[in-house]
């Protein structure tokens, strides 16, 4: 996966590697079920003379040919299981303490974030309000307070594999820890209206020191 | 009987195969429809901005609503009235050996809503303000209120259209219900039942049970919409979150209820056409009766994130991994079928083995978003968008492609051309790939679904990007301009085919034992049935086929 899309946040790597597990497993049934099948396809066509096989399917030795990838197709989905769910309950369920939080507010159609100050803290005078751009320090860990103020919008930074939607009315609190610097895209993943496609804002992940400059620079 | 005239026979019919042609015919109208609006907003997305030939140039607003009212067309007014009303109409009767359906009124009623279901939706699109384009799911505030989603009048007759459809498909499940257990042939039991018949009846099992709160929640819509009720408004203390519940408890069993058709309708084909006995038809049965029943209990796998109580999703997750079991038993069957067989790839045979080849991929890549912890990674993605088009295209065009191949000398009396179905076979399936597995990969890239260009968004304006999205929509040119050979085939063999006989395929289930095609009331006797359904190449037996209602001579064994 990190091929195709950088991984830029702490829990990116744990993702793509259920993704890959899936991959492995899935695959492996996915051709061995399309190998078998081209194979009988060439295999048993018509010839003069050949009758087709009278074969019900019910006797035990015929049997074993369904209850054996039954069996075994399960204990893969344990596995697949075990390994969602642990990753699901890491970035959705068990939050890590926040070192700082941001509120990111979705509206038709912009993205509203509000960043705390030098002080770090959320909810006082020297907050920065922007649209359509977050800004965050590498290696942090941020809490996000997700709001809407009108229809269903979703939060997603796909360098993260953050996906989140904002409901109006409630207020849903995730985390992430952005472990490189650089720009990425944030998009709105959930059909909100006619700007829905322009709904577009840009990650900024920085250093600390930048971080302050930017901040100052604001508060000026 | 008098003789009837236009109106009666074909209009106002209460013929269970006139009304299942009237489904199919209206479907296929839809379809085209469908077809089009893929057509032109799969332009938009390959060349944005330009003028799409045949359309104009796409805006933000016009660009929702086709691919709105693209799923919603395709799923309602194609998969449903072709797979579960037309082959369940034309089927039941003739397969299980009766003159018509118990109800044959209230299948009249049944088909007459539905065309006046489609003509409501079709009006939605000219409107003021336009068709509805807040997606197929219609998740409210956005859906609720003309304010947030500017299409006042389309929404509110996009959702009567559906609504509507919804009465007309109950009306036609009672009645492929109570026909199936009433009106069977003597000797024909439970297990002496085709899987086709068992599919649909399942599946008309299915809709009933779940349609019931969709058809409540629609009706909360409908007053939010137009009484100012806030049953999905926050605002008024009501919750947005609930309509997902109601529309996604209806929608993932919808997944079975045109699923299971289509596994059905393979079933009678790949029987056939590989001379073969199914493997383990009781296993077929179970499985879907498992299937069925799981069906209920996975529809928060839609809504893994949108703020649903975390520890919910893990429930979820499970059951829907779950549910690959019986599905991937399923394929193990068909597959396992042909084993040992004599298998003759008619353009009927062709449709069925590629269901069976491309819905696997459906099905595999559905883990990945059944697993709650790939999905907040994929959700709302275009691996979203191909994985179900590779469940739901093998459904409602491969499949249905296969059973009017398979049942056209039946339904008109004339064999279609072979070699133009052959033509038509690869002119679908090959476009059919390269238009979904690039979309695999740009949703793996991070492309969401539903943006009208991604000029927007710099990780996704690449040119290599672009290129796979040209490529996309030039495979569904292609895939569409093979659709004519079909069209021709279909309605020129309809006139002048060969002449069929009553049993082309020289298949063993009841309904090749009326004339093809069967007059009103189908058979001259009603036959009898001595044997179950696919009793092909029997040992000891001269012919390679036995079927249902042949008297068991004094040499076999009865």
């Amino acid at each position: 996966m990190d091929l195709i899309i950088e991984q830029a946040s702490s829990f990116a790597a744990d993702i793509d590697m259920v993704i890959l597990l899936i991959a492995v497993l899935a695959g492996f049934w996915f051709f061995l079920a399309e190998a078998v099948l081209f194979y009988f396809i060439f295999k048993f066509r018509q010839r003069k003379g050949v009758k087709a096989q009278y074969i019900t399917g019910t006797r035990k030795e015929e049997k074993k040919w369904l209850h054996w990838p039954h069996n075994l197709i399960i204990v893969c989905d344990l596995v697949i299981i075990f390994f969602a769910i642990k990753v699901w309950y890491d970035i959705k369920q068990d939050l890590p303490p926040a070192q700082e939080v941001v509120q990111v507010i979705g509206r038709q159609w912009s993205w509203q974030f509000v960043h705390p100050g030098l002080d770090k803290q959320l909810g006082t005078a020297d907050d920065v309000a922007t649209v359509d751009e977050l800004r965050v320090k590498v290696g942090v860990t941020y809490h996000f307070k997700l709001e809407s103020r009108d229809v269903l919008h979703s939060f997603s930074v796909p360098v993260f594999r953050l996906k989140q939607d904002a409901v109006p009315g409630r207020v849903f609190t995730g985390w992430f820890t952005p472990t490189k610097t650089g720009t990425y895209d944030i998009q709105c993943a959930e059909m909100c209206g006619m700007g829905h496609g322009l709904m577009q804002g840009r990650l900024v992940i920085e250093d600390e020191a930048a971080h302050d400059e930017w901040l100052r620079n604001k508060a000026t | 009987m008098t003789e009837q005239n236009f109106w009666q026979k074909y209009i106002f019919s209460t013929d269970h195969k006139i009304i299942g042609m009237q489904y199919m015919f209206t479907g296929m109208i839809m379809a085209l429809i469908g077809g089009y609006f893929a057509y032109t907003f799969r332009m938009q997305l390959a060349f944005p901005g330009t003028e799409v030939f045949g359309f104009g140039t796409v805006s933000p607003h016009e660009y929702n609503s086709l691919v709105t009212n693209h799923g919603t067309i395709m799923i309602f007014w194609v998969a449903m009235p072709v797979l579960l009303a037309t082959f369940g109409n034309f089927l039941i009767p003739l397969m299980i050996g009766c003159d018509d359906m118990v109800f044959p009124r209230l299948n009249r009623l049944s088909y007459q809503v539905f065309l006046l279901s489609a003509i409501v939706l079709v009006a939605s699109f000219f409107v003021a303000g336009g068709g509805f384009g807040g997606a197929w799911t219609a998740y409210p505030p956005l859906s609720a209120q003309a304010k947030y989603n500017m299409t006042q009048y389309g929404a509110t007759l996009w959702l009567i259209a559906v609504a509507l459809e919804f009465v007309a498909f109950l009306l036609g499940g009672i009645n492929f219900i109570t026909t199936l257990m009433n009106s069977r042939a003597k000797g024909m039991k439970m297990y002496d039942i085709p899987i086709v018949l068992w599919m649909i009846v399942l599946a008309s099992i299915l809709f009933m049970a779940s349609v019931g709160p969709l058809i409540a929640g629609a009706i909360m819509l409908l007053f939010d919409q137009t009484l100012g009720t806030g049953f999905f408004d926050p605002a008024q203390g009501g919750d947005p979150i609930l309509w997902q519940h109601l529309f996604w408890f209806f929608g993932h069993p919808e997944v079975y209820v045109v699923l299971l058709p289509a596994m059905g309708i393979v079933a009678e084909i790949i029987t056939v056409f590989s001379r073969k006995k199914l493997f383990a038809y009781k296993t077929v049965l179970y499985t879907a009766f498992a299937t069925g029943v799981l069906s209920f209990f996975v529809w928060a796998h839609h809504q893994f994130i949108a703020g649903i109580d975390p520890r919910m999703a893990n429930v979820f997750a499970v059951t829907t991994l779950l549910i690959s079991i019986p599905i991937a038993e399923m394929l193990f069957v068909y597959i396992a079928t042909l084993y040992g067989g004599s298998i003759r790839l008619t353009a009927a045979m062709l449709f069925a083995l590629s269901f069976l080849a491309a819905f696997l991929i459906g099905g595999v890549t559905g883990i990945f978003l059944g697993a709650s912890g790939a999905d907040i990674y994929f959700h709302d993605t275009y691996f979203v968008v191909a994985h179900f088009h590779y469940t739901f295209f093998p459904i409602a065009i491969l499949a249905v492609f296969a059973g009017l191949y398979y049942w056209f000398p039946k339904m008109f009396g004339r064999h279609m051309s072979e070699t133009l179905g052959k033509i038509h076979f690869w002119g679908t399936f090959i476009p059919f790939n390269l238009i979904f597995l690039p979309l695999f990969f740009l949703g793996a890239a991070g492309q969401h679904r539903r943006i009208y260009s991604y000029e927007l968004f710099s990780e996704l304006n690449s040119a290599d990007f672009q290129n796979l999205r040209v490529l996309a929509t030039v495979a569904l040119i292609v895939m569409l301009i093979f659709q004519l050979p079909f069209l021709y085939n279909f309605f020129a063999s309809m006139l002048r085919g060969k002449v069929a006989t009553a049993n082309p395929w020289q298949a063993n289930t009841l309904e090749w034992a009326a004339p093809s095609p069967p007059p009103h009331g189908n058979f001259a006797t009603l036959p009898e049935v001595y044997r179950p359904p696919y009793e092909y190449s029997v040992p000891g037996r001269e012919s390679d086929f036995w079927p249902q209602h042949e008297k068991p001579s004094g040499e076999s064994k009865a």
